[in-house]
């Protein structure tokens, strides 16, 4: 039996959950298996995680998991998939997903491998997946050498489809140890679709030239639905807060589509983008590095390109696409 | 306080990243080797500044071979009071949590720190598994920490923002950006790390239970389609048939 950690904020399900679900689904299927998504405090949506290809739906519903942390609630991670047997138990690779990943598989004992990238395939019984390293500028096929096995992945490995149809939430009882920990406080952008998360980004460097010019930014990534990011020197000046630094110092993206403006490229940038599937790169200057890692390029100047592509999005989504 | 750094050492930023023996094995040529920058610019930092606020002691561990040594003296000459090698070649992240498990359950440390992951194999785990196997509260790509009275204050990064944690010593943590900045050793550093204290320890037997296999780069990308910067509805139109991502 396949376990996944289906991943909640503010009592819903994340959207990434229902990635780590419907991945859990297809290895379940491999396996002649069954998927079963495990829920952690409360939740008001949790029957959907069967359209998305989970069998059954567990809630641990205690007052001690109404906050995050990671020896809690691996803990109880760890004891719902010892009870039940899963031999793969699968996690996200987001945040509290790598808060959680090492301790649950120190606490299965079992071989773990994170932010993989593709399904699994099993060789004389012993599962192979992908993982990239590097930070995207290898990959790797990797062996796990238990007879259970802890994954955590990649976002956007697979586009998750509503194939099934809801399923009850079972709640399971079990003994949930105290926090050492106390979360005093969160502060999240609310709305915005996180970086780790965005099927597109739209992001900027030292091109912008000035932090007050972003709105040509906002607005193209606005009529494309894309998260914002940017580049290292833009996050390191305070142009733009940090959390949206993509690079190999900042966070690791891999959306459907990547657009560039203003950023000549370093390796280090790349490094962080280029698992992207397609890098569009605007820029005034025809030498710029960036070039050489994209699809499409634009040489110009983006004050006037940019808001020229927004108007040409808007087109595009008004004759009904 | 007495405080533990664990130190990984990784191919500079920007080597060229090649594979050998079939793509069973890194090919080390002509690369540069580094202390992994998420240890040595927060994690080790850091703690060397709680040393100068509290008091205490930074000790380094790192598993691997002798060859890896300038790493540890490196760590050294920027502050560090002592070393530990656990003489081995780290190959799972599992193999090298156990060895620093086995060293951290009686030395007693307050904080256990570790970078938020290598920039070679992006795993993460290290610490989690540490925190797992010395049954440890553990805050993850932590990008600030203060102290208020005997308690510490985390930032740690969370999706699209940051979320603030207190917790008390002993506890495990992996640095981000933010937690300290670098430090560049000066000449006396570099000459009292000649004469600081290294231990090498035999490991101790640990299982991997998980192995990269083979290793590849991925394909060279096929060249950039250039489009004319005054005609955004070519670029929308191969963005939408040929692409098909908008």
């Amino acid at each position: 039996m396949i376990m996944v950690f289906a991943e909640t904020q503010d009592g819903k399900i994340k959207r990434s959950a229902l990635e780590s679900v419907y991945y859990g689904s297809k290895v379940a299927a491999a396996q002649g298996t069954t998927c079963a998504a495990l829920v952690l405090g409360q939740v008001e949506d949790g029957g959907k995680l069967g359209a998305y290809g989970a069998n059954e739906v567990w809630q641990v519903n205690d007052a001690k998991l109404a906050s995050f942390d990671s020896q809690t609630y691996a803990e109880v991670i760890a004891k719902v998939a010892a009870d039940k047997q899963a031999n793969v138990i699968i996690l996200p690779d987001s945040s509290n997903g790598k808060s959680l990943t090492g301790l649950v598989a120190v606490k299965l004992k079992a071989g773990v491998l994170s932010g993989v990238n593709k399904l699994p395939e099993w060789k004389d019984g012993k599962l192979y997946v992908e993982r990239a390293l590097f930070s995207g500028k290898a990959f790797a096929s990797c062996r796990i050498d238990s007879s259970n096995a802890v994954l955590s992945i990649a976002g956007n490995t697979l586009k998750p489809v509503a194939e099934g149809s809801e399923v009850a939430v079972t709640s399971l009882t079990v003994d949930v140890p105290d926090a050492k920990t106390k979360v005093l406080s969160v502060n999240r952008s609310v709305g915005i679709v996180p970086l780790p998360e965005a099927e597109v980004v739209v992001s900027a460097g030292r091109g912008m030239k000035d932090p007050s010019n972003w709105g040509i930014v906002e607005d193209l990534a606005s009529v494309l639905g894309a998260t914002t990011a940017c580049s290292r020197p833009v996050a390191d000046s305070g142009w733009r807060p940090h959390h949206e630094h993509v690079g190999q110092t900042g966070i690791a993206i891999r959306p459907n589509l990547y657009i560039a403006i203003g950023i000549s490229g370093a390796i280090q940038h790349l490094a962080g983008v280029n698992s992207s599937k397609v890098i569009v790169v605007i820029n005034k200057d025809p030498e710029a590095p960036f070039f050489k890692a994209a699809d499409y390029g634009v040489v110009g100047d983006l004050f006037e390109v940019v808001p020229r592509l927004t108007e040409a999005i808007k087109k595009l989504k008004s004759a009904g696409h | 306080m007495k405080l533990l750094v664990a130190i990984s050492q990784t191919p500079e930023t920007t080597a060229r990243i090649a594979f050998k023996d079939g793509g069973t094995a890194f090919d080390p040529t002509g690369v540069n080797f580094i202390m992994n920058p998420y240890d040595e610019w927060y994690s080790l930092v850091r703690a060397l500044e709680l040393k100068e606020e509290k008091g205490g002691t930074v000790t380094v561990i790192h598993c691997g071979p002798v060859a890896n040594e300038v790493t540890i003296r490196k760590a050294l000459a920027i502050g560090a009071d002592d070393a530990i090698r656990v003489d081995m070649e780290p190959d799972s992240a599992y193999a090298v949590a156990q060895q620093i498990a086995a060293h951290a359950t009686t030395a007693g440390y307050d904080i256990i720190f570790t970078g938020k992951e290598t920039i070679d194999y992006n795993g993460s785990l290290v610490a989690g598994m540490v925190a797992g196997l010395l049954n440890l509260p553990f805050i993850s790509h932590a990008s600030k920490m203060v102290f208020s009275g005997d308690k510490a204050i985390v930032t740690r990064d969370i999706e699209g923002g940051t979320e603030e944690i207190e917790v008390a010593v002993p506890f495990v943590i992996s640095a981000s950006k933010g937690m300290a900045e670098q430090r560049i050793p000066n000449m006396r550093g570099i000459m009292s790390a000649k004469t600081k204290p290294l231990q090498i320890l035999a490991p101790v037997a640990a299982e991997s239970l998980a192995k990269h296999v083979e290793f590849r780069v991925p394909p060279a990308k096929t060249a950039v389609k250039m489009v004319d910067p005054a005609n955004m509805d070519e670029l929308v139109r191969l963005l939408h048939e040929e692409a098909k991502v908008i």
